[in-house]
């Protein structure tokens, strides 16, 4: 999963239909679940803005898990050998899996699969920006599962303990997967590394570009998150944007060490009394411009998505009209 | 431009047993066409990993839950028959294990 912009506003949730008229004794009720650190269940009361804020921040996530299929599907058919074709398809059928585990969260809400594919081929919904910028060449891919998966799951490890049960049941199942997801990457890029000069700077070049890129999939400073705090109130959010990022980057630091490339940023060196790595400015602008449609990519990634939603129409008519048949059989037998 | 996602497909609940000997337990749910289209489907979404040896598909409107608002009358008139259990018998401790 890819979570950087999870509280990025966007449509989905609002059409929602408000489920109940939060009786007080209901509210103080949550309220003291959630101060004791308990679970809510999908039949349990809710406030319409914890329900609305998960519909939107599930859903962006489960859009991420898709559309990140498709930069690294863009390798299969050419990737170095047969061992990092099969290794890279069970990579990306794995984030299928993961868009599908959340999309069935999301859906214990009171949304329905058919709302959120809309809003994503509508491009009403919003997904992490990270898939909005292209894959050059096969370190990219290496620097994909390494540094993106890296981040991905620094952000999904504490979504384990979200206080909505079925977002944090299928949290888990996904940070069980994605340690392979980040080692198969730093291992490809190791491999590289060993192999000759023009290699090691394809793997330094994906580096350069990736970098901030992967800091911004953090999301905006603490300072500039005006959800953040409702979110960290609810249990639904458990390390802040920044604090996750500083994990992020002082886990990084020593791995580029051993795999011998340099992370670019002038301003990155270890602050002794911080007990941290400093670093230096995001580019936030370009981020929210990425955000905002305007990436190099988010056009082309929008397409292919909805082409490929598209063209499997027949398959689910078909699926269907034999479920129809299969069943009109059963009746006439049984009558 | 966009054609009709899942509308029709409904949904499923699936139980994977991960071992021989053990319970199916619920572990999530899908969409899909009819009972042998879930299954497959619920072995590509669930069980990648041998997470399992047997599978379970049940359409998630044959399930029956218990109302949480009633956790109260329902649950509750057991928490006061301590009886039920056997901390709550005190034996000599020469008997040993019990
Ligand atoms: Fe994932
Ligand atoms: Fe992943």
């Amino acid at each position: 999963m890819y979570t950087q912009a999870m509280d990025i506003p966007d449509d989905s949730g609002k059409k929602l239909a408000a489920v109940s008229n939060a009786p007080s004794d209901r509210e103080a009720a949550f309220e003291a679940r959630i101060d004791a650190d308990g679970r809510i269940e999908p039949q349990d009361w809710m406030p319409e803005a914890y329900r609305r804020t998960l519909v939107r921040q599930i859903s962006q996530h489960a859009h991420s898990e898709i559309v990140g299929m498709l930069p690294e599907g863009n390798w299969i058919s050419r990737a170095p050998s047969l061992k990092r074709k099969a290794i890279l398809i069970a990579k990306v059928q794995d984030e299928g899996g993961h868009g599908l585990y959340l999309y069935s969260a999301a859906e214990t809400l009171g949304t329905s699969r058919d709302q959120m594919l809309e809003g994503l081929h509508s491009g009403k919904a919003k997904y992490s920006s990270i898939f909005n910028y292209p894959t050059l060449n096969w370190a990219d891919v290496g620097v994909i599962g390494w540094l993106v998966d890296g981040a991905a799951i620094m952000n999904q490890v504490p979504l384990c303990r979200c206080s909505y049960g079925p977002y944090a049941r299928a949290m888990v199942r996904v940070c069980k997967e994605e340690s392979f997801h980040q080692r198969q990457g730093y291992e490809a890029l190791l491999v590289m590394m060993k192999g000759t000069d023009e290699q090691r700077a394809m793997v330094q070049d994906a580096v350069n570009r990736y970098w901030w890129k992967c800091l911004a999939m953090f999301g905006p400073p603490d300072a500039d998150s005006p959800h953040s705090a409702q979110g960290m109130r609810w249990g639904i959010k458990r390390i802040s944007n920044d604090d996750l990022r500083q994990k992020f980057i002082d886990a990084t630091v020593p791995q580029a060490k051993v795999l011998g490339v340099t992370l670019p940023d002038p301003d990155l060196k270890w602050n002794e009394a911080r007990g941290h790595y400093d670093y230096g400015q995001i580019d936030w602008a370009e981020f929210w411009n990425t955000v905002e449609g305007n990436g190099p990519c988010n056009k082309e990634r929008l397409a292919t998505r909805v082409k490929a939603h598209n063209d499997g129409q027949w398959v689910r008519d078909a699926a269907q009209a034999y479920a129809r048949k299969q069943k009109e059989r059963a009746l006439k037998e049984a009558a | 431009m966009n054609t009709p996602a899942l509308k029709d497909w409904p949904l499923w609940e699936v139980f994977v047993r991960s071992k021989q000997g053990l319970e199916h337990k619920h572990c999530g749910s899908l969409h899909a066409a009819d009972a042998a289209q879930a299954l497959h489907m619920a072995r590509d979404v669930y069980t990648r990993r041998q997470e399992g040896v047997s599978i379970w598909v049940v359409p998630s409107v044959a399930i029956t839950a218990s109302n949480p608002d009633d956790k109260g009358e329902l649950f509750d008139p057991a928490a006061d028959k301590i009886y039920r259990h056997p901390t709550f018998y005190e034996i000599p401790e020469e008997v040993g294990h019990m």
